[in-house]
């Protein structure tokens, strides 16, 4: 049976989530196998109920000491439910909750690890997978060989699932946690703005680099320009480095991937680092005064001009008519 | 108490990374210590410095060649090295299961590794070498502070950050914004290749997870340099975006 194990965040699942139970519905086609849902939740039924309007088979793990969630209880969680319903292949989001503990599930139960993957099939009984290496340059295909199977998928790498014509039933799951899961003590959760929709979620990115000059000047363009597209804000490394913006933004090798629909690029040189998180996009524009930065081999429309001058002629362009 | 902290050797960032056959062609390219790496060689050094370790013990897994990344580390200052020697491209959980046998050998309480590795691009390493402990372990650190036994540590989650407080043991993966890594003075380097490099094979089992083939992603692009003054070159992006590409309602 397949396994999908969703993600949440302020009582409403993540956009992963659909993805993933689209993805997990071709594979269960496919392959005939069965397939069903693991929500983790410290309180409420609601995301549960909510996600049996698009599968059967939900099981709820509704537990206090899920809340903060932390790699070692999920990993007890989701060890234990891929046991007792007897997983061949359990599914999760590549974010970096998932990819924290999606290793030690793959450990736990003797099985094997595909992470991280923008594909995945069924050939015969074996589960091959496409994802990434060297820093994105090449895309391996990579066979499991050990089952069961555990997949972390790269956000954005399955289309979103239609809502079924199902009533699906919830099936509570006590889970047996144990101290040693609860070794770690966290406290002061920072979160970064609210209200901006999330970076890995957006259709549409503005990702700022060091020719903003100033972490004034990317406050201005970058954030002005994502607001008026109701876009996600990213940054580069040196950017981060440099403490204009926060980590969570980082887009790149120790950032977050992105693949939205539209990616503007705006005094961003183009590291391979930094293309290795962004190179998915759908349509690539980089604005940069360097007509040879290597941004400009990877992008659909480039403007070679200061993004203090093209982004305000920018913004000015959207508001006029069209 | 003794700090391992685990190398690898990858190719340069820059490197040209080619495809023959579905099989991967690195010759030609240069091969340098994984920098994800580099940040937890320099916390264990901070963490002997400020008298929290005595020993700092750097362990590789990869082909003979790793032996440099480990000098490096050792160049760096960490006491001595342990190579385990395998050929081919094992797959991360198959690798942690091998590591943990030398951390718990070296009687280690602390281990510091790269939050993402640059070959395989993953960041599995530091939780499956955790697991295979059993142990806990904080990904992505930006500050780790040791008093004893006990530690504090800010961490990157995905909305944000997070302190995490607890008690070694733990498996701690490091990235930039951790620390700032030292570069080798050339004494150093010299003193080096006199400090122990243990190499042995690495005894391990088949490895859980392979790569059949590897192609090139090169994503068509149109690659349209739009000219004109800032503002004309802004209206016809925007009329580009809106009416050839379809992206801007």
């Amino acid at each position: 049976m397949i396994l999908i194990v969703v993600e949440h965040d302020q009582g409403a699942l993540r956009k992963s989530a659909f993805e993933l139970v689209g993805l997990g519905r071709s594979l269960a086609i496919a392959s005939g196998a069965r397939l069903a849902a693991l929500v983790l939740s410290a309180a409420g039924d609601d995301l549960a109920s909510e996600l049996a309007r698009y599968l059967d088979e939900v099981h709820l793990v509704r537990d206090a000491r899920l809340d903060p969630p932390r790699a070692e209880t999920v990993t007890r969680a989701v060890a234990h439910a891929a046991q007792t319903l007897g997983a061949d292949v359990v599914l999760l989001p590549a974010s970096r909750a998932g990819l924290a503990y999606g290793p030690r599930v793959a450990l736990r139960l003797c099985g094997s690890l595909l992470e991280d993957v923008t594909s995945v099939t069924f050939e015969g009984d074996t589960v091959v997978a496409t994802r990434p290496a060297y820093l994105a340059r090449v895309s391996a295909t990579v066979v499991a060989k050990a089952k069961p199977v555990v997949v972390s998928v790269k956000p954005g790498a399955a289309p979103i699932a239609a809502l079924a014509d199902t009533s699906g039933r919830v099936h509570p799951l006590a889970v047996p946690f144990a101290a040693e899961d609860l070794r770690l003590e966290p406290s002061a959760r920072q979160a970064v703005v609210k209200g901006r929709v999330a970076l890995e979620e957006a259709d549409v990115v503005v990702c700022g680099g060091r020719g903003l000059g100033s972490a004034e000047a990317f406050e201005r363009q970058v954030v002005g320009l994502a607001d008026r597209l109701g876009a996600g804000v990213g940054a580069t490394r040196a950017v981060v480095d440099a403490g204009w913006r926060p980590y969570v933004e980082q887009i790149g090798q120790t950032g977050k991937t992105v693949t939205p629909k539209l990616f503007l690029a705006l005094g961003v040189s183009g590291a391979v680092q930094h293309l290795s998180g962004m190179n998915r996009s759908g349509v690539i524009v980089a604005v940069n005064k360097d007509a040879d930065a290597p941004i400009f081999r990877v992008t659909d429309y480039g403007i070679v001009g200061d993004v203090h001058e093209v982004v305000p002629a920018l913004a000015a362009a959207l508001e006029g008519p069209d | 108490m003794t700090i391992v902290t685990i190398v690898k050797q990858v190719p340069e960032a820059e490197a040209r990374v080619r495809v023959q056959g579905g099989a991967l062609d690195l010759a030609g390219a240069t091969f340098v210590l994984d920098g994800m790496d580099e940040y937890g060689v320099e916390q264990a050094l901070r963490l002997r410095e400020a008298g929290e370790a005595s020993e700092i013990v750097a362990v590789g897994y990869g082909p003979r060649e790793t032996e440099q990344a480990l000098r490096t580390a050792l160049a760096m200052g960490a006491d001595r090295a342990v190579l385990l020697e395998a050929s081919g491209l094992d797959d991360p959980l198959t690798v942690a299961l091998a590591l943990a046998e030398v951390v718990r050998e070296a009687g280690a309480d602390l281990v510091l590794v790269g939050g993402k590795q640059a070959d395989w691009d993953s960041a599995a390493l530091g939780p499956a070498l955790a697991e295979a402990l059993g142990w806990p372990h904080v990904d992505w650190a930006t500050a780790f502070t040791l008093s004893g036994q006990a530690f504090e540590s800010v961490h990157e989650i995905d909305d944000g950050s997070e302190t995490l407080r607890g008690s070694l043991p733990l498996v701690v993966t490091t990235q930039q914004g951790l620390n700032e890594p030292r570069y080798p003075t050339l004494p150093n380097i010299m003193k080096a290749n006199r400090k122990p490099l243990d190499v042995r094979p690495a005894a391990t089992e088949e490895s859980r997870s392979a790569a059949r083939s590897y192609a090139v992603v090169e994503r068509e692009r149109r690659r349209v340099v739009l000219e004109g003054d800032a503002s004309s070159a802004a209206s016809e992006l925007v009329r580009r975006l809106r009416d050839e590409a379809k992206v801007l309602g």
